[in-house]
């Protein structure tokens, strides 16, 4: 159904339009639907933050606006946009405006990245993966910049704090998904996926790969910022943290970018070790269009899971966190690297 | 369509090239580098170079500058402005960049470039096989040097940041 509805409407303005100017009306077309996507999914994400943690606090979180509360975040956003965008007297005004772009825009080139289904997939770049890594490392400069030009102290600190947690936890995020990339032998998503339709990878690889999955969803738990490792705006000891002196939408935009980093984390996990769209044992397979069911389902699993993350574990302090980082997680990365090229080259693979 | 797209990329590189050593305020000029390189990777993609345009990216955009910036972050407050240089300076540094620029353009213009045919592909497996190639036209030497270079560079970094122990009274150093 869904691949009849875009080839109707790329057929339609082709034959409306001259060549190149079709091109350009689709491009600005599929950017569209992906910017309300990236609205839709970061607003929803945050009302199911504040409901699961009301469900883990025993309380009952948002529940006024519209059913159960589902219009809560909505009416927060029209309040963000008409809130006043205050900013310091002596800041950097040029930096300071553009910092939240970096996060945002960064966001929204790995979101274009992300298979939702087989035919739901906006660019198949055949590096995939690599494009993803590459791009996160982009986000943590608009972070860094914010913080350094909004001229404050707490901001100063939580740019710097944010500095040492990405660069160090890039490695075992690029280092734990090129673990599952010597099983596909492949870096561009739609083959991972196709790879995996004799068992998910997970599966596939056991042990190595179970390892990686979790070295990759602390580390990923790391990159985005969130808590446990939240140094960068813990609010006990640094008001806000590099978003101090923001207000309003801008304020908004680094904290939209947040939830949909949480999402494209969980999507890469869904995506490289759960079989992205797959169907579990193949049941609905006569049926494609199911595909972003099963995509969304284990992508939320992924989601829910790091929302257990932060309201179970307390903050870590700055050391403890290099510690994890270089003495535990970065060796036994390399170890489980190796371990998995002796898999995959012994033939000890696990296949349905 | 791929003209335009190539005349808007070289504009902001030059552009923005321009603007980072005119730019006194330190941080500004690291992000209009940083544009200049976002750039260069713009003009891989389009050569269909995704690899080296993703390398681009991490290494020099996402690396490098966020090194940068962290170095930037540490020594420079966001009041300072860099210095202006004297005028004498200012007038010698003109003439050794135009002095470049017009080497650089004459040898452009005169030299006969040829057309090249379609190259060995630019697929991560067909550049990882180049990398580990010992036969003709393999780089494993300099992939091999490379390594040993960096394993120094690291080792000399731990000896530097590891410092001297400090003694029992934390005063004088052994």
């Amino acid at each position: 159904m869904p691949l009849r509805i875009t080839e109707n409407i790329h057929n339609w303005l082709f034959s409306v339009m001259p060549e190149g100017v079709a091109s350009l009306v689709e491009m600005t077309l599929i950017a569209v639907v992906y910017l309300t996507i990236f609205a839709v999914a970061g607003l929803f994400l945050v009302l199911l933050e504040r409901r699961v943690a009301a469900w883990f606090q025993l309380r009952i979180g948002p529940n006024r606006v519209g059913p159960q509360g589902l219009l809560q975040t909505m009416a927060d956003a029209i309040k963000l946009l008409t809130k006043e965008l205050t900013g310091t007297e002596k800041a950097d005004k040029f930096l300071y405006n553009l910092a939240p772009y970096f996060v945002i825009i960064s966001a929204l080139m790995a979101l274009a990245v992300i298979p939702f289904s087989a035919e739901f997939h906006a660019f198949d770049i055949n590096i995939g993966i690599f494009f993803l890594i590459a791009i996160s490392s982009i986000g943590v400069i608009g972070i860094l910049l914010g913080g350094w030009s909004s001229n404050n102290k707490y901001a100063l600190i939580g740019a710097m704090r944010s500095g040492v947690q990405t660069i160090s936890y890039e490695l075992s995020v690029g280092l734990s998904l090129l673990t599952m990339v010597v099983i596909t032998g492949s870096l561009q998503l739609s083959e991972i996926i196709e790879v995996q339709k004799s068992g998910w990878l997970i599966l596939q690889g056991h042990i190595p790969a179970a390892i990686a999955f979790m070295v990759f969803m602390i580390s990923g738990t790391a990159e985005t910022n969130r808590a446990p490792f939240d140094m960068v705006e813990a609010e006990s000891e640094l008001g806000a943290g590099f978003h101090t002196e923001y207000s309003g939408m801008k304020f908004a935009y680094f904290f939209l970018a947040e939830f949909i980093n949480m999402f494209i984390i969980s999507a890469i996990a869904a995506t490289v070790f759960f079989g992205g769209w797959l169907s579990p044992f193949g049941i609905t397979e006569s049926i494609p269009e199911l595909g972003v069911f099963w995509f969304l389902l284990k992508t939320m699993a992924l989601v829910f899971l790091m929302m257990w993350f932060r309201w179970t574990f307390p903050r870590l302090r700055v050391d403890q966190l290099l510690t994890l980082e270089w003495k535990y997680l970065l060796p036994i990365n390399l170890v489980n690297l190796v371990l998995m090229a002796l898999l995959v080259w012994l033939n000890l693979t696990l296949r349905l | 369509m791929e003209r335009i797209l190539f005349y808007i990329l070289a504009l902001i590189m030059i552009g923005f090239a321009l603007a980072s050593v005119m730019s006194r305020r330190m941080l500004r000029s690291v992000i209009y580098l940083l544009f200049v390189l976002c750039a260069v990777a713009g003009v891989y993609f389009m050569m269909d170079y995704n690899f080296l345009a993703a390398i681009q990216l991490t290494i020099y955009a996402g690396g490098i500058i966020v090194l940068i910036i962290f170095s930037v972050l540490l020594v420079h407050h966001i009041e300072m402005r860099m210095e202006i240089a004297r005028p004498t300076r200012q007038l010698l540094t003109a003439l050794a960049c135009s002095l470049g620029l017009a080497a650089f353009l004459s040898v452009i213009y005169t030299y006969d470039f040829q057309v090249s045919g379609p190259g060995p592909g630019t697929e991560v497996s067909v550049i990882g096989a180049k990398l580990l190639d010992y036969g003709e036209g393999g780089f494993i030497l300099p992939f091999e040097v490379i390594s040993v270079l960096l394993l120094a560079a690291m080792v000399g970094a731990i000896v530097i940041a590891k410092g001297t122990k400090l003694s029992e009274n934390k005063n004088e150093v052994k």
